[in-house]
């Protein structure tokens, strides 16, 4: 089973909830692995601190035009969904750092004058955290276009029960990227008005997407009710609620998994893998 | 001579619009009838990516031989210059005063991108 953990909002405790799920299903003896999808800044690894055992370049395959062959017909330019080519006069220009590497361009020419070349962008790192198995993906700095390195990381996916992808904030491309062919969708909010307004959009790309997702309530006791209001209206199961407690932010600040170092919290966390296991209507 | 102003309205009388590839409109004058048409940039208005370079492609279409607008950036100043359209940036006023700007030779041609800071550039294409 693949679930993917996203929020919309950031830092509302994806990670936190990652890392402590992976935990506490090892813990149970089912075979885990951790997947940090958050490439421009993972930090799963502050938490599992996993031995890693190899370290290998993820490539992009980037678009290079053969002005030999060249008939300036822009087609390329106008099936590229990203506006990274443009074709003008005698000259078709790619522009590398916009392009996602989908590959649309190459197929579209009927000159067959586009190859695609590899063009490092980051790391993939994979290892081992006592039972949980561990992949990251780290973009290079300046690298804008992650969707590249994340489908590396799912690629580098091993075949376990349980794969917890930690995915990074919001509702674009990265995230798409990350939650694309999950069996279930953990949206990790707070309630208050910003996490709430988050979640909507969370939901809607969960909607669009048409993936079974829950939500976990993270620092519950702090805010308003409307986030429990909103997920009532929708019909959206809350399929946990973790207490505010100054101890897990300790238990942060020292690198340590909020599960492995505050009973309560591996409590709910053990309630969220068995509401997960016994298949939830979500 | 045909040339192209970003604007923020549809005439002659509307304010240049500062943003090249996020501009409202663009005005292709010619100079040689006085003639002027209107051409919508809606498309590249919501873009999340790639507007200057789409933008950039718009006036080479055209078949402009000049741009006067605010700003140029680095990807829109390197798909102008392959299409041999001139860039005039620092553009002010209405789409009339810059024209005239122009026909007196104020309105210099610029030989780089006016984007002073790569950087900022590049955070403002990362989260797309």
């Amino acid at each position: 089973m693949k679930i993917a953990i996203a929020s919309g909002k950031g830092g509302t405790g994806k990670t936190t909830v990652a890392t402590s799920l992976a935990w506490v299903a090892a813990a149970d003896d089912r075979t885990v692995a951790y997947l940090d999808c958050d490439v421009e800044e993972p930090n799963g690894h502050l938490f599992l601190k996993p031995q890693i055992l190899r370290e290998e370049p993820i490539n992009k395959p980037i678009p290079v035009v053969d002005q030999g062959r060249c008939t300036y017909c822009g087609l390329c330019s106008q099936a590229c969904r990203y506006g990274a080519i443009a074709c003008v006069g005698q000259q078709t220009l790619i522009f590398t750092e916009l392009c996602h590497a989908c590959g649309g361009c190459s197929l579209v020419c009927p000159e067959n004058a586009i190859r695609e070349v590899p063009k490092p962008i980051g790391h993939l790192r994979t290892g081992a955290s006592g039972p949980v198995q561990f992949v990251e993906g780290v973009l290079n700095v300046g690298e804008a276009m992650s969707p590249p390195a994340i489908r590396a990381v799912k690629g580098a996916a091993p075949n376990v029960e349980l794969t917890i992808l930690d995915c990074p904030p919001g509702t674009s491309c990265p995230v798409i990227e990350s939650v694309r062919g999950c069996d279930l969708l953990l949206l990790v909010t707070e309630p208050t008005p910003f996490g709430l307004h988050d979640l909507k959009l969370a939901v809607e790309m969960a909607r669009a997407l048409r993936l079974r997702f829950g939500v976990v309530v993270n620092r519950a006791d702090v805010g308003d009710r409307e986030v429990w209001d909103y997920c009532r209206r929708q019909r959206i199961a809350i399929l946990a609620e973790i207490p505010d407690d100054r101890a897990v932010a300790e238990a942060y600040s020292r690198g340590e998994m909020a599960a492995e170092s505050v009973p309560h919290v591996a409590e709910r966390i053990r309630g969220l893998l068995e509401t997960i296991q016994s298949g939830a209507r979500v | 001579m045909k040339v192209v102003v970003t604007a923020q309205g549809r005439d002659l009388d509307s304010l240049v619009d500062p943003r090249f590839g996020r501009a409202r409109c663009f005005l292709l004058f010619d100079t040689d009838t006085g003639q002027s048409t209107a051409h919508d940039n809606v498309q590249n208005l919501n873009a999340p990516q790639g507007a200057g370079i789409q933008a950039a492609q718009t006036v080479v279409q055209l078949e402009a031989e000049a741009v006067l607008t605010g700003h140029v950036g680095p990807k829109a100043f390197a798909t102008l210059q392959a299409g041999r359209v001139v860039i005039h940036p620092g553009a002010t006023g209405t789409v009339r005063q810059a024209l005239e700007e122009l026909r007196s030779g104020r309105l210099q041609p610029a030989a780089r991108h006016s984007s002073e800071d790569d950087h900022s550039q590049r955070l403002a294409g990362r989260n797309e």
